[in-house]
Parts: C-alpha cells; sequence; structure tokens
C-alpha cells in the first residue's frame, strides 16, 4: 500500500471518528430542546459536559491533517465553498459558548437563549456537514487549477439537502441513544420515545437516500459491484442499522449505541469506497482532485504517518480512559453544568 | 477596498482577538499546576479553594479560546488558499502535530480537571491539571514553530514552476528549530506566564481591594507575584536574544523597529518617537549607539538602515516601530510594578496598600498590550512577505474568493467577536464577583471541611492578616 492510500484512509478515520464521537453529542444538541424544564436539560448538557469539546478535535485534528497530507483538497475546497465555511465557523462559534456560557449565569432567560443558540447550532453543523458530503459526492465544477467560486446557494439541490437532512437524523439517532445509556428513571422514559422517533426518521431517510444515490448517483457503487469484499460493507452496515431496534427492544441502550457507531463506520466507508480514488470530484473529471495529484511530498506523508503512530495510540488510551472514568449514568452535582 | 486588504484584515482581527485567551490559558496553566501541588503538598484545604476557583477562570477562557481557535484552522484554505497550497507540504505538519499532540491532550485532560473533583483521587486530579498545561503549551510549541517558520524559512526546497511551484520538506527538524522558533518560543510563553500571573494578580488585588476573602487573595497573590517575577527576569534576557534574532535574520524588521535609516551607520536606541518616512528620519527620544551596543557588543558597529534594502521589500516602517515600542513600555511599566510590588510584600505592606492594589488591579491589562503589540510588530515587520523572502503575501490570496465574501465573514467576525467579548467579561465579572466560595461549591465537600475552611471565609480579620505578613 502506498502513503497516499494510507493517509486517505487516516483522514476518513479522523472525520470518521468526528462523526461517531461528536456526532453523538450534536445529537443531544439537536433534541435538547425536546427537554422540559432546567434540570432535564442540565442532564443532557452534563451528559456530554466532560467529553464534547474533546470529540471536535477530531474535526480540528482532522483539517490539521488534511492541510498537512492532501494541502490542495484543503485550499480548493475552503476557498470553494468560502460562505458555507463562514456560515459553519459562526455555528461552530454559537455552540461552544453556548455549552460553556449557559451554566455560568442562572437567569431563566439567559438559560433559555443559550438552549434556542445550542440547538439551532447543533442542527446546522449536522446538516452543512451533510451538504457538504453531498456535494462532494455528486462533484464538484473545479477548473483546471482546482479552483471554484460559489456561494451558499450554489450548493443546495435536492439530493445534497437529502443528504443534509439524512446526517441531521442519523446524529439525533445517535445521540438518544447515547442519552438512553446515560440516563434513568423518568427523562429516561420520555428519552425512549425519542429513539422510537428518530430511529423512524433515520431508517426513511437511509432508505430514501440508499434508492436515490443508486439511481442518480450510481457512480458511487460502482465499485460495490467490482470487488464483493466491499459489498461486505454495504451488508454490515444494513445489519447494523437493523440491530439498533432490536436493541432497543431487548432495552440494551450499549449495544444499540455500538451498532449506531458501526453505522456510522459504514457509511464513512461506503463514501470513502465511492469517492476513492478522487477525493473532490470534479464535473470534468480531468479537473479531480486525487489522492495522488492533491498530496504533500512523500517526505511530508512518511513524517506525518510516524506522527500519527507515535500519538494516535497515546491519544485513544486516554480518551478510552477519560470515557470509563466518565462511564455510567449521569449525576449532577456542584461542578456541573 | 480590494481582497488583499480585506483578507489581512480579517486574519490579523481573528488572531488578534483568538490571542487575548490561550496566553491566559497558558500561563493560567502553570499557574494552576503550582497551586495544586501546593495543596498535595501542604495538603491545607484553602490551596484546594484557590484551585478550584481558578479552575473556574480557567475554563472561562478556555471555551472562548476554542471557540476562536477553530477559525484560525480553517482561515488558511478560506482566505490563503494559494499560500495553503504553495506551503502545505512544510506549513500543514506542525498544525496537525498540534491537533494530535496538543489538543487532544488539552480538552481530554479538561474534562477531569474541570468535572473530576468527586471522579479521582487527588493525584490522578494533580496529572490531568500538568497534562492540561502541558496541552496548551505544547500547542503555543507548534503554533510558534508554524510561524517562525514564515519568519525565517528552513528545511525545504522549491519544487516546480510557475503556478506549480511549492516548497516542499527537505529537513523536518530544520523547519522545527529553524533559526528564529526556539527564540521565539521562550519570548511567547514567558509572555504567556507573564499573562496567567497578571489575571491572578489582578482579581486578587481587587479582593484585597475590597476587603474580601483576603487570606484566599494573599494565598494566590504570592503565586501570581513569584510566577510574574520569574517569567519577567526571563523576558529580559529573552527578549534581548529575540531582538538579536531579528537583528541576524531578518535585518529589515529590526532597521523599521527602530525607524533606522542611515545604510551602514551606528543604531540609536529609542524610547518613544515618530517615524517621519518622506524624510527619511524619526524623531524620538533616544539611547544614542545603544541598539548597535546591544546587537554587537560595540556602539561603532554599523547595522543596516531602511536605506540598504529595495523599497518593495520594506515593511510598513511606522507601524512596526510604534507596535514594537508599545509592547516596550509594557514591559517597562510591569517591571516597575513587579520591583514596587516585591518591596511592597518583603516590607509586609503590600496587602493593605489601596494604591499599589490599584494599580496591580488595572495591571493586567498590560501583559495583553505587550502580547498584542509584540506579535502585531512581528507580523507587520515581515511583511511585504507572508514567508520571508519566500512568497509574497498579495500573492497568496485565494483566487475564487471575492472582495464581498471577505467583507461580510468580516463583518459577521466583527459583531460575533464583540458579543463574544462582552458576554466574557460580563461572565468573569459575575465569577469574580461571587468569589472563590460561592454557593455551588459550598455543597457536602464544603460542610464536612467546615472547621479548616471557616475561619478563612468568616472569621478572617485585619489584624490577622497583619500578624500573618509580621512574620
Amino acid at each position: 500500500m502506498d502513503l497516499n492510500i494510507i493517509w486517505f484512509v487516516l483522514v476518513g478515520v479522523l472525520l470518521t471518528g468526528y462523526a461517531i464521537l461528536d456526532g453523538f453529542d450534536l445529537g443531544v444538541g439537536a433534541l435538547h430542546l425536546f427537554a422540559k424544564g432546567d434540570k432535564e436539560r442540565r442532564i443532557l448538557l452534563n451528559s456530554i459536559g466532560p467529553v464534547w469539546d474533546g470529540n471536535e478535535v477530531w474535526l480540528v485534528t482532522g483539517g490539521g491533517a488534511l492541510f498537512a497530507a492532501f494541502p490542495h483538497v484543503y485550499a480548493s475546497v475552503f476557498s470553494a465553498f468560502y460562505d458555507a465555511f463562514m456560515l459553519l465557523l459562526l455555528v461552530l462559534i454559537f455552540r461552544a459558548i453556548s455549552i460553556e456560557f449557559r451554566s455560568k449565569y442562572p437567569s431563566p432567560k439567559w438559560r433559555k437563549n443559550w438552549d434556542i443558540a445550542f440547538s439551532v447550532s447543533s442542527y446546522l453543523i449536522a446538516l452543512l456537514a451533510g451538504v457538504a458530503l453531498g456535494n462532494i459526492v455528486v462533484g464538484v465544477p473545479l477548473d483546471k487549477n482546482h479552483e471554484l467560486h460559489t456561494s451558499v446557494l450554489d450548493l443546495i439541490t435536492p439530493y445534497t439537502v437529502l443528504v443534509g437532512i439524512t446526517t441531521v437524523a442519523l446524529f439525533m439517532m445517535h445521540g438518544a441513544i447515547y442519552l438512553l445509556m446515560k440516563t434513568e428513571g423518568e427523562i429516561q422514559a420520555r428519552i425512549r420515545v425519542w429513539v422510537q422517533n428518530s430511529m423512524i426518521f433515520f431508517i426513511m431517510c437511509y432508505v430514501s437516500l440508499s434508492m436515490i444515490t443508486l439511481l442518480y448517483v450510481p457512480h458511487m457503487a460502482e465499485k460495490l459491484r467490482q470487488q464483493p469484499l466491499f459489498f461486505l460493507v454495504a451488508l454490515i452496515n444494513m445489519l447494523a442499522v437493523a440491530n439498533i431496534p432490536r436493541e432497543i427492544t431487548k432495552n440494551r441502550p450499549t449495544n444499540a449505541f455500538i451498532s449506531s457507531s458501526v453505522n456510522i463506520l459504514c457509511l464513512m466507508g461506503l463514501f470513502a469506497i465511492g469517492l476513492f480514488p478522487n477525493i473532490v470530484p470534479a464535473t470534468d473529471p480531468a479537473n479531480s482532485l486525487t489522492i495522488y495529484n492533491a498530496a504533500s511530498s512523500t517526505k511530508t506523508l512518511n513524517i506525518m504517518l510516524i506522527f500519527a503512530l507515535l500519538g494516535v495510540p497515546v491519544v485513544l488510551a486516554y480518551t478510552i480512559s477519560i470515557y470509563w472514568i466518565y462511564r455510567g449514568k449521569v449525576k449532577l452535582d456542584e461542578m456541573s453544568y | 477596498m480590494d481582497v488583499e486588504i480585506l483578507a489581512r484584515i480579517q486574519f490579523a482581527f481573528t488572531v488578534a482577538f483568538h490571542y487575548i485567551y490561550p496566553p491566559m490559558s497558558i500561563g493560567l496553566g502553570i499557574v494552576l499546576v503550582i497551586m495544586e501541588a501546593m495543596y498535595l503538598r501542604t495538603k491545607q484545604r484553602m490551596y484546594k479553594h484557590i484551585t478550584k476557583f481558578w479552575v473556574k477562570i480557567f475554563a472561562l477562557t478556555f471555551a472562548v479560546g476554542v471557540a476562536t481557535g477553530i477559525v484560525m484552522e480553517f482561515e488558511f484554505g478560506t482566505n490563503w488558499a494559494t499560500y495553503s497550497r504553495y506551503v502545505g507540504d512544510v506549513f500543514g505538519s506542525p498544525l496537525a502535530a498540534e491537533g494530535i499532540f496538543a489538543f487532544f491532550l488539552e480538552s481530554g485532560f479538561l474534562a477531569i480537571l474541570v468535572f473530576g473533583w468527586n471522579k479521582v483521587g487527588p493525584r490522578t486530579h494533580f496529572i490531568s491539571t500538568v497534562m492540561v498545561a502541558l496541552g496548551a503549551t505544547l500547542s503555543s510549541v507548534w503554533i510558534v514553530v508554524a510561524n517562525s517558520w514564515m519568519q525565517t524559512p528552513a528545511g525545504y526546497h522549491i519544487v516546480g514552476e510557475g503556478l506549480k511551484a511549492r516548497a516542499e520538506i527537505t529537513d523536518f527538524w530544520a523547519v522545527v528549530f529553524n533559526p528564529s522558533s526556539m527564540q521565539r518560543l521562550t519570548h511567547v510563553i514567558l509572555g504567556a506566564w507573564l499573562t496567567g500571573a497578571f489575571v491572578v494578580i489582578s482579581i486578587s488585588a481587587y479582593y484585597l481591594k475590597k476587603k474580601l476573602h483576603e487570606e484566599f487573595a494573599i494565598r494566590s497573590m504570592k503565586i501570581g507575584l513569584v510566577v510574574a517575577f520569574v517569567a519577567m527576569g526571563l523576558q529580559f534576557i529573552s527578549g534581548h536574544s529575540s531582538g538579536n534574532g531579528v537583528a541576524k535574520n531578518q535585518p529589515e524588521k529590526l532597521a523599521a523597529f527602530e525607524g533606522h535609516f542611515q545604510e551602514n551607520a551606528p543604531a540609536d536606541l529609542y524610547l518613544f518617537g515618530w517615524v517621519d518616512s518622506e524624510n527619511q528620519k524619526t524623531k524620538g527620544i533616544a539611547v544614542p549607539k545603544m541598539l548597535s551596543f546591544l546587537v554587537h557588543g560595540s556602539t561603532d558597529a554599523p547595522i543596516k538602515g531602511l536605506k540598504s534594502f529595495p523599497k518593495e521589500d520594506l515593511p510598513p516602517v511606522q507601524s512596526s516601530f510604534q507596535f514594537y515600542h508599545l509592547m516596550l513600555v509594557c514591559a517597562f511599566l510591569m517591571t516597575l510594578i513587579c520591583i514596587a510590588a516585591g518591596w511592597l510584600w518583603f516590607r509586609g505592606k503590600l496587602w493593605t496598600n489601596k494604591t499599589m492594589l490599584n494599580i496591580l488591579t488595572l495591571s493586567v491589562i498590560l501583559p495583553h498590550i505587550a502580547n498584542q503589540a509584540g506579535w502585531f510588530a512581528a507580523e507587520v515587520g515581515r511583511q511585504p512577505w507572508i514567508v520571508y523572502k519566500m512568497l509574497r503575501t498579495s500573492e497568496a490570496l485565494s483566487k475564487s474568493v471575492t472582495a464581498n465574501q471577505v467583507l461580510s465573514s468580516l463583518i459577521m467576525f466583527g459583531l460575533v467577536y464583540l458579543l463574544l467579548f462582552v458576554l466574557f467579561l460580563f461572565l468573569l465579572n459575575e465569577k469574580v464577583k461571587a468569589g472563590p466560595f460561592a454557593k455551588a461549591d459550598t455543597s457536602e465537600e464544603y460542610r464536612d471541611t467546615g472547621e479548616d475552611v471557616a475561619p478563612w471565609v468568616n472569621k478572617i480579620t485585619r489584624e490577622r492578616v497583619e500578624t500573618t505578613n509580621g512574620q
């Protein structure tokens, strides 16, 4: 395997880590306004409180890795989608601030405003991420220097919006299942209803997106036909999705959460398989950014691989320890939000 | 206005606003490590309360730092795409390293630092505090390495021609240890320590002035002052070596800092002044030939002046000069304050001296101005280059981004950051007003320690403070 492929996979791993980890806390954000009263909302916030920031670092590191490994992708995508990225930055700022600021002042009005900011920004981040993925899937009209000028409206087509909504549904379901693990009693009973509803919402989106992708963006499925091994990913994906309602019925939220994480992993995997060896397919295939024409030198990819081999195991070790320390149901104490 | 100037304003504004927060996090990180170490050593509850209070201040600054920091990582791609293509092979790795080696550490252990007091034992908690401080410091390491590479590029070669040209890495360690990185890193970290120390000093002085939480404030301030003394002392050595580094590596920048025009003449050291670019003269109060002495150890040594360089390679002289001197003025004032506070402390009068406490309360602004002015001097002084002698700022922009787009996002950042700043000050004020023994902290844990905490909180008297000082 060459270094370019390794880095395609590693950037994918970072972004998948982001989708699985920040995915649940974005989902909790999307569900936040359904919770009633300050105490319930505090339970929701505190279920993600100690970990959300670390989860977002997966995105930051993914961005850094993309810059270092595939500078042309970083440069082309970020400048081509300028307005969309500025909007994304705006909601990322508001989300971070609303989580941290909400609890720091005991006024109902103050808290209500931050609740809205937290929830709306969580929806928008998921939606924007989905719309961005949707645009990459269909391909973007890059010129021969890999440049492109767009406004937000150019990015919105029925297909990209459907990917966006599916992402929202996916994270809502993922977040609801996470909350089921982290809560107990009365609130858990209410969250169970959210899980049911968001599962239905997601499965509807999932089925329609799969069909529309097969019909209108057939190149995404081409490799599945060529290589049966890849078809296995699609199969595991379907099984993971089907397993979620089963585990919920059997009252095993942890297993349901694992299934939901496997689902995200497979979706990202299918996305990566469909793109490969492109990273950003252009409308004119000659202008596409691939893992070769967009990459840094072998020397840089090597150095970065050493970074990854040194850093990632350590990061995983202490991230898992921290999750372990915060295992179990949320209990509010004087340090809580 | 054209895209170039708008993009520059946007970057300067977003990074300057961001840089209000990281120096506080880095500096407070070190202070927290000292505080918690004192708690573990002495087992006195008071130090736990001290640590917990400053953790809250830390968490507040950290939150805004994180929120505004993401913008920086995206902005290279959005506004400086050509730069990103040109140097990504070299410049991207430190940013990725920052994520892997610093941000994960910082944000992961922050969970334990802030929320983990009842979840883990005191030692594990202390280790987490150390890890957060280390993470904050490491992030500055990678960022300053990346920026220093823009000032004094090394360890690369240029591959390809015309539109396809780009810098590729040849020697990673030469990139990391480029000629200016270690000097500048030391300077930045000491600046951050000063900032953290002065935050502690300022809030503690405010409490003492208001006769609130006095034992808490005195102990906090002692720690803050010691850190400030050490950082200030070291900063003189670091500042001197940074200056010499600029003299050697970026002579145009040094000439601009001191408004030195003459081609090969000994240079003066200005205390303050005004650059008259038209007549190529600088007016102000200066120590004659002192710059030559500082750089070369001899008052007669010539220093290359602005006239020796091609005009198109010169930075804006006036603003470089003024930012640089503003930083020096702040350093001078901070030194005076440190000496005065040290003297009063030694005499046992610091804790009750109203004038000094007033000065100390306001003093937190000085390290902030010094940080900002120092960075502006460094970055304006590098112009017209984005990477010194390699790529001009005007050639580094995103080709597909229009002036209107940059202007809209600039306005957006302006409004959002204004709101953030107001909210930050409001919440900081709330935290300070609520004090270290705020209600939220007085639950079970507080009650069962009644005996050794209560005297500090309620019964402390002036006499007691004074006897403590007398010892």
